[in-house]
């Protein structure tokens, strides 16, 4: 008897493990889908659909608390060590990184709410543009976790450039609106808001993509990625 | 400025062991470095135990036992002429074993045995604090110091369990072998033991084989996989038990094996 199993010999163990992975991947899918109606929300102006949005967040967050037990549970009874060690920390993490990525779609959808009530401004397809790219990327990084690709992990951590590119680009976009006219002000900062959210949902899920690789090459710390959104530096050029 | 690396206090090279035909450990090579705790882990049969053995030369007792290969003790060869006179290898390098087996005497005897044997120090005070220094070591002083004339078997297993290392220690060895030390003793007497290893380790070099996964985690600083008579991984405890180099050592350490 050499051969290493997918199973452990004690299966209510694998049960308990199950659990986790199941919970994540629920919550991975809700957090999709939260911020795949956000988006909706804003795109078609829909303020029932952010509003369900909203509500639909506690789902996550019960999911969260879920995950959180399960994996205190797992590691005070089972002791877990190597792989399986890294996937109850890994979940745990995750976990809080997709509670995150879900309360920044529902704060999105929120500031719909207030941007249904103004007149359209342009920069909303750009910042729709950014939203989609921040969507593929969770979606990505799930799948990469939940199917143990640190190759794949790899490539979704890169894409994190793009949308740095994207957010600093619209912040450009945004501040020329504001500054032609100031009635696009109050929507304008509705919208920089939620760019900034999509950006930080992207960092949300650059950390999955670093989870992701650790759960399966036991890698504790990947070299830091260089950031390069500039936003923070935009006005403050010399003219 | 590079760090110095110290050598290893012992070596093992193709170390083989033969029982009658049958090839129980396939050559070997360990290196057990000085002032650590080295874990041996692996299934039953697998050869942890016998490859222990070897390291004291106790495999010399079992008439159909036959061991090839090189080990050394501070680079000195343990085996084959020129090697260390076995009497005095076991006085450098002592053994606690699975089920606590102090000698039918009086406590002070127990400790005071290896020392006589050895002619170490002369009776009367100098031995008195010896035997006290050796209990006291080995955390069991407080616990017996106002019965030292009870019978060492009276005690209970965690209590005989420190008295033999109590005895080991007694002879000041540089290493001592530990061959699953704690498997007959309830959880706190484990904790006990633990904690008197993580103690020990500053002035011995102590190789243990154990059952217990967690029990290797929690005391040793190396650890070596045994599998079928070979090393499988050998590496820091924290690697072995977080991110494994070998799928044997992931499946076997995670319950997945076989």
């Amino acid at each position: 008897m050499t051969a290493t199993g997918e199973h452990h010999i004690v299966k209510s163990y694998d049960v308990e493990l199950g659990k986790l992975e199941d919970a994540l991947a629920r919550m991975g899918g809700l957090a999709e889908s939260q911020l795949a109606a956000a988006l909706q929300a804003l795109d078609s102006r829909d303020s029932d659909l952010a509003g369900k949005v909203m509500a639909n967040d506690g789902q996550v967050d019960a999911l969260q608390s879920f995950v959180d037990e399960q994996t205190v549970k797992v590691l005070a009874l089972r002791a877990p060590v190597a792989d399986d060690l890294r996937s109850v920390v890994a979940a745990l993490k995750v976990a809080g990184e997709i509670e995150r990525i879900a309360d920044l779609a529902a704060n999105a959808a929120k500031r719909s709410l207030v941007l249904n009530r103004l007149p359209p401004v342009e920069p909303m397809r750009s910042l729709l543009r950014l939203g989609r790219l921040a969507q593929v990327m969770v979606k990505d990084v799930i799948d990469a976790h939940l199917g143990h690709d640190a190759d794949k992990a790899l490539v979704v951590r890169d894409r994190d450039q793009e949308i740095d590119d994207v957010y600093s680009s619209l912040f450009r976009e945004i501040l020329t609106y504001m500054m032609e006219d100031p009635r696009n002000i109050t929507p304008c900062s509705h919208l920089m808001f939620i760019a900034k959210n999509f950006e930080r949902i992207g960092d949300h899920a650059t950390n999955i993509a670093e989870l992701a690789h650790f759960r399966v090459l036991g890698k504790a710390q990947l070299e830091a990625r260089t950031k390069k959104d500039d936003s923070a530096f935009i006005g403050g050029e010399p003219v | 400025m590079a760090e110095q690396v110290a050598e290893p206090k012992m070596t093992t090279r193709g170390l083989a062991v033969h029982y009658g035909s049958k090839l129980a450990l396939k050559g070997v090579d360990l290196d057990i470095t000085g002032g650590e705790v080295t874990a041996l882990i692996g299934p039953s049969g697998c050869g942890k135990s016998t490859f222990l053995r070897c390291l004291n030369r106790m495999n010399d007792t079992i008439a159909e036992a036959r061991v090839s290969g090189r080990a050394t003790l501070d680079g000195q060869d343990i085996y084959g002429p020129g090697g260390i006179d076995p009497v005095l290898l076991r006085a450098r390098v002592g053994m606690v074993f699975q089920r606590p087996n102090p000698f039918p005497k009086p406590i002070y005897d127990n400790v005071a045995f290896g020392p006589r044997l050895h002619g170490l120090v002369a009776e009367g005070e100098e031995m008195d604090a010896l035997v006290r220094k050796a209990l006291e070591r080995a955390s069991l002083w407080n616990e017996v110091k106002d019965n030292l004339g009870q019978q060492g078997t009276g005690l209970s297993g965690g209590q005989q369990q420190r008295l033999c290392i109590a005895r080991a220690i007694a002879v000041e060895p540089e290493v001592i072998l530990m061959d699953e030390p704690c498997s007959a003793l309830d959880p706190i007497a484990t904790a006990r033991i633990e904690e008197l290893i993580d103690e020990l380790r500053e002035s011995f070099t102590i190789v243990i084989v154990t059952h217990s996964m967690q029990q290797a985690a929690r005391v040793s600083q190396t650890t070596a996989f045994f599998h079928l008579g070979e090393i499988i991984e050998v590496g820091a405890t924290e690697q072995i038990f977080t991110a494994p180099a070998n799928d044997l050592t992931q499946g076997y350490i995670t319950g997945r094996f076989g």
